[in-house]
């Protein structure tokens, strides 16, 4: 049968189960996006920058675990692309992104919006294609998704030639062939008899959950690890979601804006179970002090995750959710007992550093405090919603005081620290799970970034809320000018900032403002009934600091906390 | 740690870019390449990268972790540790000029060296050997006057598989 490549990537991508699109048309994808004009299948999101269509897809994935897919032109598309390629890439989540390319006799030619894309993001995806001509289109997007959802996920380019789509030749889906590339599963049983060998002759045991669990899909696996036997848990801000935030022996997130008592937990347990995680900076603090009293067992999928920032007694090379259950299996088939007393003197310290120090603020009846909005957003929505995130104080407060349930709830861009990264994704969450309440905790900041995919909701009713968190400044860097630049606010204030409420009528969405303690119930409730994109915007105390926080370069267990609570 | 180089063999797809793929990612991780030989093997699709890098044994694991994760790279190996025979090869041009004319043709019938072009003004050699022996005929060939030279990277292979 002949078929042209634009019907053959549409006819791949409905294999595939690709239900949404997220994208931008121009110059060199014209002939895809006549062909996708007639199908059924497939639904197009109009975004209104490139960057807005990789974050809604890369949300549309977190949420669902499923292959994010984005579509731009050439040139300025393709380079708008890279800020959510390497957004994906650093958080390991599974996107295949098509980008156009000028036709293969002007490639190299600087023809008109032709870019070197491939190029451009080798260094930012899991992997990249230009298909050069009709007869490798096939397959090559068979293996683009693949790549993207196997082994440690990824995003992976796919770059389409203008005359390679328009060309034509015969299809049989029979003759698609992939290359296996070799993906680790199962680690050895000799490693189980050592994880139970470590954990029988440990006092006092800590689980660390990260991205890893939830990328996984194993958080299932490691929460009846921490229940059954008696394990408390921390984790990385991606893994928040794959152990309930609600649960006794969850100690919260550790690291740089951690708990007291998590990263009290892991500077002295004397086992680390660390499972899915890379040990980044933000996580180990200095990391010649990190975890200086325990054994580590490191279980992630990819090799050069092992031993690259911290060093481990017992590396297992494997699937999370495999290498869980096999994990399971072996220390009930052993008959492992954690030894009573000593795990309740274990449990007990922990409880006791929370007591000390515990996760809170000073609250005020005069000015809005936004962990007040974030805990209030908790109490009336009952945790039944799907956050996304901006990147910075917005963020921090949302890990801190939002104890997520489930995994897959919490969406935020953690290895890249991408500003403009929560609407858009929230976009891509809403359209994948139009039922679900799906809030987007933001900062005046960021919410600028990619404001204007507010057109975006707008056009396609996807009802996202915004919780807008204004305190008028790029909070997270006064923040590091308040402690560490003698308050020096170079840059970072942004007191000229739209009238937020008009901006939504503008957009044709609804919009809210509360200024004080006493409206922000009212306020939230109002706008999370609304059937509408809404703007929920706080007016915040200016000066609020994330706390506790570890000054960069110190040790994880040296915390600075809010002076206001501690004098 | 001890640092010292390391020759590491690896089998890779025959694409266009893969070659870029992993001098970009190498140089952007911090690990520099000394020496690069690359070639296809008795199949056209499969090509063997010979790659030296210097560094402690961590550093050398970290950069075979992350070869290995290419999609292109289908086998990595690490021959210094393990029996292995190396080669690398110079091809120079000596200019006959009358004060080293002599010393040149006694030191090419010394040590043997393959003269592969013969002219009245120059020579052209080729010569083949390991690292050491490859030094130790540069440290005779600087003083005859070099007039250009070309060294490839290490090639090797392992005694066993």
């Amino acid at each position: 049968m002949k078929l042209k490549g634009t019907q053959i990537l549409l006819r791949i991508l409905e294999e595939e189960g690709v239900d949404i699109i997220f994208g931008y048309p121009g110059g060199t994808v014209l002939d895809i996006y006549d062909r996708l004009h007639d199908n059924k299948k497939i639904r197009h999101i109009l975004v209104r920058h490139e960057q807005g269509a990789v974050h809604a897809a890369d949300g549309y994935a977190r949420a669902t675990g499923r292959v994010g897919v984005a579509l731009v032109t050439s040139g300025p598309g393709a380079t708008n692309a890279v800020t959510g390629i390497a957004t994906a890439n650093m958080d390991s989540i599974p996107l295949v992104v098509f980008t156009g390319q000028v036709p293969t006799g002007l490639i190299g030619n600087d023809a008109f919006q032709e870019c070197d894309i491939t190029g451009i993001t080798r260094p930012c995806t899991k992997h990249n294609f230009l298909v050069r001509n009709i007869e490798e289109l096939a397959s090559t997007i068979k293996e683009a998704f693949h790549i993207a959802r196997s082994g440690r996920p990824g995003p992976v380019l796919v770059d389409l030639p203008k005359n390679v789509m328009a060309a034509e030749v015969d299809y049989d889906p029979k003759n698609i062939k992939i290359r296996n590339y070799e993906v680790f599963h199962k680690p050895a049983p000799k490693k189980m008899a050592q994880i139970l060998e470590m954990l029988s002759s440990a006092k006092k045991p800590l689980i660390m959950t990260g991205g890893g669990v939830i990328l996984g899909k194993a958080a299932a696996e490691l929460t009846q690890l921490a229940k059954q036997y008696n394990i408390p848990v921390t984790g990385t801000l991606m893994g928040i979601g794959s152990f309930p935030g609600d649960d006794a022996l969850w100690q919260g997130m550790l690291g740089m804006h951690g708990t007291y008592y998590a990263n009290m937990a892991v500077s002295h347990c004397d086992l680390l179970i660390a499972v899915g995680v890379r040990f980044d900076d933000r996580v180990t603090g200095t990391i010649e002090t990190f975890a200086t009293n325990a054994k580590i067992v490191q279980i992630d999928i990819d090799p050069s995750s092992i031993n690259k920032n911290v060093v481990v007694d017992l590396p297992i090379i494997g699937d999370t959710k495999a290498t869980l259950q096999d994990l399971l299996k072996f220390l009930s088939e052993h008959n492992y007992e954690p030894v009573k007393n000593q795990r309740e003197q274990w449990l007990a310290q922990l409880a006791a550093w929370k007591k000390k120090v515990p996760l809170t603020y000073c609250r005020s009846n005069d000015i809005i405090k936004p962990q007040a909005v974030i805990e209030k957003l908790y109490e009336i929505t009952k945790g039944d919603v799907i956050i996304t995130t901006e990147v910075g104080q917005n963020q921090m407060w949302t890990a801190q005081f939002f104890p997520f349930a489930k995994a897959n709830t919490f969406i935020t861009s953690g290895g890249l620290g991408t500003m403009g990264f929560g609407l858009p994704a929230a976009i891509g969450v809403k359209s994948a799970f139009p039922d679900k309440q799906v809030v987007d905790i933001a900062g005046d900041g960021s919410i600028q970034m990619n404001i204007q995919e507010l057109a975006t909701a707008a056009q396609y009713n996807i009802n996202v809320k915004i919780v807008l968190l204004n305190n008028g400044y790029l909070g997270m860097v006064r923040q590091w000018q308040e402690l560490f630049y003698k308050k020096r606010y170079s840059n970072t204030d942004m007191t000229h900032t739209p009238d937020f409420v008009k901006l939504a009528e503008a957009y044709g969405i609804a919009g809210f403002r509360a200024t004080k303690p006493a409206e922000v119930e009212a306020t939230l409730r109002q706008g999370l009934a609304v059937d509408k994109p809404v703007i929920m915007e706080f007016v915040i105390s200016r000066e609020e600091c994330v706390y506790p926080m570890v000054r960069p370069g110190a040790s994880i267990s040296e915390m600075t906390h809010d002076r206001e609570i501690t004098n | 740690m001890e640092k010292k180089e390391h020759i590491i063999s690896i089998l890779v797809y025959n694409k266009p870019d893969v070659l870029a793929r992993i001098a970009g990612t190498l140089g952007g991780k911090g690990y520099n390449i000394e020496s690069l030989s690359v070639n296809t093997t008795t199949s056209y699709e499969v090509s063997k990268i010979i790659m030296t890098t210097i560094g402690n044994q961590a550093t050398i694991t970290r950069i075979e972790n992350q070869l290995r994760r290419f999609v292109d790279v289908i086998r990595v190996d690490n021959l210094t540790n393990i029996e292995s025979i190396h080669r690398e090869m110079i091809l120079v041009r000596l200019n006959l000029t009358e004060d080293k004319k002599e010393e040149i043709k006694k030191n090419i019938d010394t040590y043997k060296w393959k003269v592969i072009v013969s002219a009245d003004s120059y020579v052209i050699l080729e010569i083949t050997g390991d690292k050491a022996q490859n030094d130790f005929a540069m440290a005779r060939l600087e003083p005859l006057g070099i007039a250009d030279i070309t060294r490839t990277g290490i090639v090797a292979l392992e005694l066993e598989s």
